[in-house]
């Protein structure tokens, strides 16, 4: 079940904790996969580890050039893309009050609207193909808002909106777009919470305990699956219970 | 018929899975042919593959017709 042998997968942010994981999901799975990030050695080493069939392709999300490059970059590295899971993304947190412009739009940019460019520069071939999957790495908080990711929050439910809508136009073409919302999950990324602010995170997890990104990337193995074929913009909330939407 | 239309109408066929002979000159890939809008999209990108040729987008939405696809290929191509 959830085999992917023959299809070619693209990672974003496979440098990072949850995309690493993701990559190796699908790589297990059977996948080809090309890793894109924006530093190059952590991508050379998860390539190396994974051994044959795996590329890397980095790429900055903030230019939109580079953005534009990707997809075609990694068309050529793999011979093919089927798969495509926006998973990079960053974080610039602060008050509302007090967030700058260019807070606000950084995280828009990679978080959003990159997401969004990656999208329609995957579709042709996926459309050629009657054959696709687009997994958006979206984020419990889209749902649910929180103090201090006014950006981010907006970013992520942006995601979603434009997931639903790109699913309802490409659903006739075997091409499905769909979202898994993580909680909390131990990354470098949550590593950076206070011991207060982490005690008082688990006391609102009934499973009790942050969750790994392996448990992100199963849900994306699954997603990414010929059997997930009938699921199409859907979010899959991965957190624990934190909030059941 | 040119041999630009020959392979548009080709494409227009394999695509929609309509009869060869209601793909005339006049027929309207919505109204005639039964395309969907993505269907449209779709044919201008295989247009564009096949004749090696870019479609830009303001164009692409004046190509309502079969003839209207030929008329447009002819001049770029």
């Amino acid at each position: 079940m959830f085999d992917l042998k023959g299809k070619y997968a693209l990672v974003t942010g496979a440098s990072g904790g949850i995309g690493a994981e993701i990559a190796r999901a699908l790589h297990a799975g059977g996948a080809i996969v090309a890793l894109s990030g924006t530093r190059v050695e952590p991508l050379e080493a998860l390539a190396a580890e994974l051994g044959e069939g795996a590329h890397v392709c980095p790429a900055n999300l903030s230019d939109p050039e580079s953005v534009e490059a990707l997809p075609k970059a990694a068309i050529t590295a793999m011979g093919g893309l089927d798969i495509l899971v926006n998973n990079a993304g960053i974080t610039r947190d602060g008050l509302s009050m007090r967030m700058s412009d260019d807070d606000w739009q950084s995280v828009i940019d990679v978080n959003l609207t990159a997401a969004f460019r990656l999208m329609r520069g995957s579709l042709r071939t996926m459309m050629k193909a009657r054959w696709g999957r687009i997994i958006n790495i979206t984020s419990i908080v889209g749902q649910t808002g929180n103090p201090g990711q006014v950006n981010y929050a907006a970013a992520k439910a942006g995601l979603v909106g434009a997931s639903k809508s790109m699913a309802l136009e490409v659903a006739s073409r075997g091409v499905t777009v769909n979202c898994v919302a993580p909680g909390f999950i131990a990354t470098a990324m949550t590593d950076k919470l206070s011991e207060d602010q982490k005690s008082g995170l688990m006391g609102q997890i009934p499973v009790g305990r942050m969750g790994t990104p392996h448990e992100i990337a199963a849900a994306v193995r699954y997603l990414a699956s010929p059997e997930a074929g009938y699921v199409t913009g859907s979010v899959l909330h991965v957190n624990g219970g934190m909030a059941m939407i | 018929m040119s041999d630009i239309a020959d392979r548009v109408k080709k494409i227009v066929v394999e695509h929609l899975g309509v009869e060869e002979d209601k793909v005339t000159e006049s027929a309207s890939f919505i109204d005639d042919l039964g395309a969907d809008s993505l269907d449209t999209v779709e044919l201008v990108m295989a247009f564009e593959e096949e004749f090696g040729i870019e479609i830009p987008d303001d164009a692409a939405e004046n190509i309502q017709t079969v003839g209207d696809a030929v008329k447009f290929i002819t001049e770029a191509a």
